[in-house]
């Protein structure tokens, strides 16, 4: 079998834990040795602008890779040794990546918006052209050889007409600190970019990237010795829960102390409106949250009905409205242009499109260790980004920002901003009060109650098409909850529901998002509005990013539309799409993807008449983002009978520009795939008025290895020329409407609401 | 909460003396007496999986079975599979398809893999996925699963 080769640090080193980076990680070669030496060989200060602040190359030639971003399992750190190899020349296997722990890494953003390699591996790749570059220098002078004389091979400098002559890297530097500035471009977070004087290598040159390299983190996992932030373990350590109210947006008033009195040592730890309960073991602090009674004040039920929720989101006036996009700058609505062309229409076609509030339902329900001193703090959290993670713990503790190690260790997967930095909150507030390290996790009821959602909206689209059935007018609305209920991580404790209980005023901002597509309709408005949170305080309908931040809301409606109008206009849906494409990328991915489907030209729905209660059909939809564009076929299987909905095959045609694992490539696009799939058929947050009724896996189903489609094909389009733009997200957004296309295909009945149960397909055939 | 007793487990055969609540389940035992980690928290419900380990041969989920209800039985987790040197069949198919992507459920769709395929290896696909059909995987790492499990059946059967 693969010999996994990469060096890793393993769970028993990180579970001992220490104050030096030796004992934390196990870390080999000289940032040890330094550590340790404290002063023979002076490690320069973490700054962008620094070599060092990037990579390593330790005594024994293996080089560390300091990245500040994280993944979640999607093999972007394989990506980054893969980048880093090349760049420095030396083998795949000897190179190890760090993530974001803030003592080692720079805040390069965390994980955010699919740019893992777009944005985060360019500083690294940078440092290590130019860590090649000196090396080739010191190797010049040893050797008395012009570095134009020299070639690296796997680490060793040799020089071109006489072999004999050569230096190992590690012979050189390793060790030792380089000590070579780089030009910063004065930008932290994922803008961080920094350049040296050596050029890195163009495509053609790449030895590693572009190959299926094994993936780093996968033996660890399958043989359970990868560290989780739920395992980690800490001298002292009590364990924490906290205690949600019944009707979201009452305070606590008192407690029983009573009620508790059978568990040994636990204690009730209340600030302003957080109350949480504390005891040395798990079971103890567990059965102290179940069994505490707690008061809480009367507040009025803060939610409509449920089946109220997108007429509630109609009625309600909208407080901010963009036609700029999700990400882009702001642009005054003007309603003219559009209203005048549709106005002038010969025929007008109108859709509305509902999607409900959907959960991140991680596979864990948050944890965190915060182990908060009176001068100092360590957070181990798995939050997409612990740079921001450790800055929230910090204003919430008053400690300079510092003083906070933020730590990220791998958690149940986050698709954006989940609640693994609210865990974190709530554990720094019970170590700040008992003074202990304290580790929180929550029970599966908090982890789907209370993490944020992805919001709610209701799109409106209509156009105009003119006496020929060509489209002159396109109008785009949504309206619903803004993305920025929740920002996009924890900076502030605003942001969080413990900052929020324990008085930091509540930060609302407002976002949502437009399609992103290039087809050429002559008159265009896409435009966003949002209405105010239904809280002002910590709230199980808090709204934030949810992987693909409202591309699934926004493109469900888009693409499903584009479909109704062919479908008004009779033309086949690839057919119609290529006739108003304009960039040349995405008219490639819609071709490349029907011709793998094996695309028959035909309008939808289909005439052929099914026997049978099983009908078929299939849809496509296609949507860029952030560079990356994708196009999605859906091949569906429609029970009449039951309303039951399989989705048997999909064929994605996906480029993201230059591809650096193939295999990490295809299996990122089926996760995506996956989980999209499950939020369009079954996934939607139950409430009522006074808080969510979704609360474990059978309140909130999501797909299962029975309703996995028979097969996923990726055709991936590589475009060398093209700078990566990352796969995380971009596959996400297309895969409802594609489905929801299929289902109209197969039965003619379109689908305007997500998800697509049994229940409501089986209505809408009626 | 039951007073502390005197439990003895049998984990990856080893044998273990615990003074513990006997009513408390299996996983807290696993996880934070005997740093048995493998086994994860998903929901206490089990409706998840992410706790499963296997007890006399059977696939159990460790968040809803009591410690005192394995005493003298056979656990095993995912520590006592196999070793990056000498995987078991399962793991050997998990590592080709490279299936974990956060990995946090992995432990439970590799235990009940192990069950399922120990009792039998002559699984179809069907009897596959029907059988893990009450895991759940937030990543939707379901293909590689499937395509692993698959895999693993044919080199065991």
């Amino acid at each position: 079998m693969t010999k996994q080769a990469n060096f890793k640090f393993t769970r028993r080193d990180l579970l001992k834990g220490g104050g030096a980076l030796v004992v934390t990680f196990g870390m080999p070669g000289w940032a040890v040795a330094a550590t340790q030496d404290g002063g023979s060989l002076s490690k320069p200060p973490l700054m962008p602008d620094q070599l060092d602040s990037y990579l390593s190359i330790a005594a024994d030639g293996k080089v560390t890779a300091y990245f500040g971003k994280m993944d979640m399992g999607q093999g972007v750190d394989t990506a980054i040794a893969q980048i880093v190899a090349d760049e420095l020349d030396v083998p795949f296997e000897r190179v190890g990546v760090l993530m974001s722990d803030t003592e080692y890494t720079l805040d390069q953003g965390g994980a955010s918006g699919s740019t893992g390699i777009r944005s985060g591996a360019q500083p690294l790749r940078n440092a290590a052209a130019e860590a090649r570059r000196v090396l080739l220098d010191m190797a010049s002078e040893k050797l008395g050889v012009p570095a134009e004389g020299l070639t690296v091979t796997d680490g060793i400098i040799q020089a071109k007409n006489q072999s004999s002559r050569q230096v190992k890297y590690e012979e050189l530097i390793g060790g030792k600190y380089f000590h070579v500035n780089l030009e910063w471009n004065e930008r932290l977070g994922n803008a961080l970019n920094a350049t040296g004087k050596a050029k890195p290598k163009t495509h053609d040159q790449y030895k590693v990237v572009g190959k299926s390299m094994p993936r780093i983190d996968v033996p660890g996992k399958v043989f359970g010795q990868t560290p989780y932030v739920t395992d980690i373990k800490r001298p002292g350590m009590w364990h924490g829960r906290v205690i949600r109210p019944p009707v979201a947006g009452a305070r606590p008033t008192g407690w029983d102390q009573d009620s508790i009195s059978d568990i040994p040592d636990a204690k009730v730890v209340r600030v302003k409106d957080f109350i949480g309960v504390v005891a040395p073991e798990e079971w103890g602090a567990i059965n102290a949250a179940r069994q505490l009674k707690v008061t809480w004040s009367e507040v009025e039920p803060p939610f409509p009905e449920m089946d109220d929720l997108y007429d509630y989101i109609r009625r309600t006036p909208h407080v901010e409205e963009n036609a700029g996009g999700g990400f882009g700058g702001r642009v005054p609505v003007d309603e003219g242009p559009v209203n005048k062309a549709l106005e002038g229409a010969a025929r007008i076609i109108e859709a509305e499109y509902e999607h409900p509030f959907q959960s991140h339902a991680s596979m864990g329900p948050a944890c965190a260790v915060v182990d908060a001193r009176s001068d100092s703090a360590t957070v181990w959290t798995g939050s997409q980004k612990a740079h921001k993670t450790r800055e929230g713990v910090a204003k919430l503790l008053e400690l300079p920002v510092e003083k906070v190690r933020g730590i990220w260790v791998p958690g149940p997967g986050s698709y954006g901003r989940n609640d693994a930095g609210d865990a974190a909150m709530d554990a720094a507030v019970l170590s700040q009060a008992i003074g202990r390290p304290v580790r929180v996790q929550g029970m599966r009821h908090e982890g789907h109650g209370w993490d944020p959602k992805g919001p709610a909206s209701v799109i409106t689209l209509r156009a105009g098409l003119d006496a020929a059935g060509n489209v002159i007018a396109h109008r785009f609305q949504a309206k619903g909850f803004s993305a920025w209920d929740v920002r996009s991580n924890e900076a502030s404790p605003s942001d969080t529901l413990a900052g929020l209980l324990v008085g930091w005023p509540k930060n609302t901002r407002h976002n949502y998002g437009t399609p992103s597509e290039s087809y050429d309709f002559p008159t265009k408005l896409h435009f966003w509005r949002t209405i105010p949170p239904f809280l002002e305080t910590a709230s199980p309908l808090r709204t934030a990013h949810f992987r693909d931040p409202q591309g699934p809301q926004v493109h469900f409606a888009s693409e499903s539309f584009i479909d109704e109008i062919a479908a008004a206009v009779g033309q086949d849906p690839v057919e119609f799409r290529l006739k108003y494409l304009t960039d040349p990328r995405d008219i490639a991915v819609v071709e490349a993807a029907a011709k793998a489907a094996g695309w028959e030209t035909r309008t939808s729905p289909r005439r052929d008449r099914q026997s049978g209660d099983v009908l078929t059909g299939r849809g496509i939809a296609y949507a860029s983002r952030g560079g990356t564009t994708v196009a999605t076929v859906a091949e569906v299987e429609v029970n009449r009978q039951s309303g039951r909905v399989w989705a048997k095959r999909f064929v994605v045609a996906h480029d993201c520009g230059l591809i650096i694992n193939p295999d990490g490539l295809k299996r990122t696009v089926e996760g995506n795939i996956i989980q999209a799939l499950s939020r369009a058929l079954k996934e939607e947050v139950q409430f009522d008025r006074n808080n969510v009724t979704s609360i474990d896996w059978l309140s909130y189903p999501i797909l299962d290895s029975t309703e996995a489609p028979e097969s996923i094909e990726v055709v991936q389009i590589n475009r060398p020329e093209i700078a990566p733009t990352g796969a995380g997200e971009p596959s996400t957004r297309q895969v409802a409407a594609a489905v929801a296309n299929a289902i109209f295909d197969a039965t003619g009945a379109r689908i305007r609401r997500v998800p697509f149960t049994p229940e409501r397909v089986k209505a809408s055939l009626a | 909460m039951a007073t502390k007793e005197r439990i003895s487990l049998n984990v990856n055969n080893k044998s273990y003396d615990l003074e513990v609540d006997p009513n408390m389940p299996l996983l807290y035992a696993l996880r934070n007496e005997l740093d048995v980690t493998g086994p994860k928290f998903g929901c206490g419900l089990a409706q998840c999986g992410a706790c499963t380990v296997i007890v006399d041969g059977r696939a159990m989920r460790s968040c809803m079975t009591s410690v005192r209800s394995t005493q003298g039985r056979q656990i095993r987790t995912i520590e006592g599979l196999g070793t990056p040197e000498n995987p078991h069949p399962v793991q050997k198919a998990f590592i080709e398809e490279a299936v974990p992507q956060c990995g946090y459920c992995i432990s439970g769709w590799l235990m009940t893999s192990v069950a399922l395929l120990e009792e039998n290896p002559r699984r179809s696909d069907a009897e596959i996925r029907q059988s893990l059909s009450s895991l759940k995987c937030r990543c939707g790492t379901h293909m590689s699963i499937l395509r692993a499990v698959n895999r693993a059946a044919k080199a065991m059967a």
